[in-house]
């Protein structure tokens, strides 16, 4: 996975809460069985007019949505209202999110699945206060677009002349997102413990290890 | 120190702490179907990783495929990127050995519902699957989460789930429930109540006499939409019922073990004095028929209440919700949601397509008629074997007659990934889960219901309290 240290970019306020994944990625583009081509599909619903389908060109973009606004183009942080990422776990979204150029997301709560899914891929999740949230949308809806600073070494988001503003994120998260650490190599570092766990496991439920059908 | 049924799974299950601080979950059962692992196998074989345990896991299709007639297989999939995703789950499960119920075994399903049904979901064991539905298993006193593609591939490797504890939520159900509701419209009232984040960090456990008094089919519609609630898994106690749905089923332990393995489960309980950082308490003994109204499952009204307006929430950010979903569920505020006017029914999907569902469904259909303004009613069992009893049954008979379609099982136009589906401005009761923009199709509007209400709704042509057709 990518690794994620400091991070400096324009922000593109969404101004909605529960933005659920069907939205980041419709079901259409799940079909694919790549794990890339999904940034130019990236809220697809809303960003165009005309219904999206895979590999499909000349669309007729929705000159309404935030994200086409030229003031925001080349925004690399979304800014969105509580509960973002709610619905599927499909990881497509978090995908489509990188591929369009999010490299970290600030809202004042995220779904559980969606936060897990960031983090193993390098998109850095940003909780804060609701009113800290309000205030940056203040700032990131002005007519000029707003350059903020995320720093996860330091766990601080700095814009214009403000004061840095503090988030919570648990250290391993921290860690792995710091290191870009290749997650599954870390748990094989383990192998014997598991292997270990598994044999008592065994002893204890060995119903769970008949192969029966 | 007592302990709740989450925490009693947990520490069964809590092979030790990584490097990193986070805690190592060994994964007992893995679920696999063509949306979510594609990626995962590829992640695999680039890495040249095996899957660590072959017979923890089991792969069918259900989201990409079509539910019309399937005689030939993947080769009759009209399209051709479903076409290649269902090939190539064929191909990951053959050359990773992976057991799988393909489009023609008569075991296929959609994947929550096979899961059960097989016995392949035990009491007490850790379940996984790229699938947010996966908290459904949960009925059985399993703890079951949905995971994304990075942790397919991780649980494929290493038989593990990096993982932080949640916290304890009990949902408290004070009944006894009325004749003209179900599981689904208990789901949709709790809901509405805490909200879509309402369970965020929590594993939700039901209890009360009402959660003992439902069928298995009933606690799985439950546990199916904690997801929607924010909870990333749902369970409920293990009782004699769980263990009757159990016995004999194909993946369940046998003889001897049987009698072991039903010990151990009765006694994995919620010790009485455990605590739950939250608790919330949802009254159903006054409640109607719930019909969700807009474009997130907390927005949900009783059948005799009428659309709210923008004004009615002093939450800045729900009120907003409120204006955008009304906009785009084109409803009028004050409008009685008993008139709201159909295009199309869908019975089916995860939360609603097992046996009991169809059965509560047929019996509104029973001697009635599709109104002639429903476009289509769809009826998609949860799988082969749900549409084999329901055949047996002659519930077939009963919603042909009526004037439903009677379709092979599969996801359908619960996710509209194939040709199931709304097209722009049509408006369907639904008893699936998600009532998001476009879920069922681009543009489209869901309701969602219960089977007796959907079954109901196809019968008036409109949003119809049930209550009139029992
Ligand atoms: S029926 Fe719907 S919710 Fe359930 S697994 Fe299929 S697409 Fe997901």
């Amino acid at each position: 996975m990518q690794s994620f240290r400091n991070h400096e970019g324009v922000v593109v306020p969404l101004d909605r809460a529960n933005v659920d994944t069907d939205q980041i990625i419709p079901k259409q583009f799940l079909k694919s069985v790549k794990r890339t081509g999904f940034g130019e599909n990236l809220f697809d619903a809303w960003r165009f007019l005309d219904e999206g389908e895979i590999g499909k060109t000349n669309r007729q973009e929705n000159p309404q949505f935030v994200l086409n606004d030229s003031r925001y183009r080349n925004a690399s942080i979304l800014l969105a209202r509580r509960n973002f990422g709610c619905g599927s776990s499909r990881e497509h979204a978090v995908w489509a999110l990188m591929q369009y150029g999010i490299r970290c997301v600030i809202a004042p709560s995220f779904a559980d699945i969606f936060y897990n899914n960031c983090v193993n891929n390098g998109l850095l999740p940003v909780p804060l206060p609701e009113e800290k949230v309000a205030q940056i949308f203040v700032a990131a809806s002005s007519s000029e677009p707003l350059t903020a600073n995320v720093d996860l070494e330091n766990q601080r988001v700095t814009y214009e002349n403000t004061e840095s503003i503090s988030f919570s994120i648990d250290s391993g998260s921290r860690k792995r997102l710091l290191e870009g650490m290749d997650e599954i190599g870390l748990t094989l570092r383990e192998t014997d413990k598991i292997r270990k766990f598994e044999r008592q496991h065994q002893r204890t439920m060995p119903w769970l290890f008949t192969d029966n059908p | 120190m007592p302990r709740t049924l989450y925490d009693k799974i947990w520490d069964s299950h809590h092979v030790g702490t990584r490097e990193d601080g986070l805690d190592l979950l060994y994964i007992d059962r893995h679920l696999l179907h063509e949306v979510t692992s594609p990626q995962a196998f590829e992640g695999l074989t680039l890495a040249s990783r095996k899957p660590w345990r072959l017979d923890a896991n089991l792969a069918t299709v259900d989201h990409s495929i079509p539910t019309t007639d399937r005689s030939e297989g993947v080769k009759g999939i009209a399209d051709p990127i479903a076409r290649e995703q269902v090939e190539v789950l064929n191909t990951n499960c053959d050359s990773f050995n992976i057991r799988y119920f393909d489009m023609l075994d008569h075991r296929q399903g959609i994947v929550h519902v096979v899961g059960p049904e097989q016995g392949a979901t035990l009491p007490g064991m850790t379940i996984v699957c790229g699938d947010s539905h996966t908290s459904t298993h949960g009925a059985f006193g399993a703890l079951a989460h949905g995971i994304g593609t990075s942790e397919v591939e991780h649980v494929l490797a290493t038989q593990c789930l990096v993982q932080q504890k949640s916290r304890n939520m009990c949902v408290h159900i004070q009944g006894p429930l009325n004749e003209s509701c179900s599981a689904k419209d208990i789901v949709l009232a709790l809901i509405r109540q805490i909200g879509t984040a309402g369970a965020t960090g929590h594993t939700i456990e039901y209890c009360g006499d009402v959660v003992s008094s439902l069928s298995l089919e009933g606690r799985m519609t439950i546990c199916n939409m904690s997801i929607e609630a924010g909870a990333r898994a749902g369970l409920m106690g293990i009782d004699e019922r769980t263990v009757v749905y159990l016995e004999s089923r194909p993946f369940a332990p046998k003889g001897g073990l049987w009698h072991e393995a039903v010990d151990y489960w009765l006694q994995l309980n919620t010790d009485s004095d455990a605590n739950f950082d939250t608790t919330v308490e949802l009254d159903v003994t006054e409640l109607a028929p719930q019909v969700s109204w807009g474009t997130n499952p907390e927005l949900v009204i009783g059948i005799d209440e009428v659309v709210p307006s923008s004004d009615d929430f002093s939450d800045e950010a729900k009120s907003e919700t409120v204006g955008r979903a009304l906009e785009y569920m084109d409803l009028t505020p004050g409008t009685p949601i008993s008139e709201v006017i159909l295009d199309k029914v869908f019975i089916g999907s995860c939360t609603n397509a097992r046996i009991e569902d169809l059965r509560q469904a047929a019996s509104i259909a029973r001697g009635r008629k599709v109104a002639s303004n429903i476009k289509n009613a769809f009826v998609v069992p949860g799988s082969g074997l749900v549409k084999k009893q329901a055949e047996q049954e002659g519930l077939d008979e009963v919603f042909k007659q009526a004037g439903f379609e009677w379709r092979e099982p599969g996801c359908s136009m619960c996710l509209a990934m194939n040709n199931d589906r709304l097209y722009p401005g049509e408006r369907c009761a639904s008893t699936s889960n998600r009532n998001f923009e476009g879920r069922q199709g681009h543009m489209g509007r869901t309701h969602l219901v219960s089977p007796a209400t959907a079954a109901a709704s196809a019968i008036a042509g409109k949003i119809a309290d049930v209550r009139e057709y029992l």
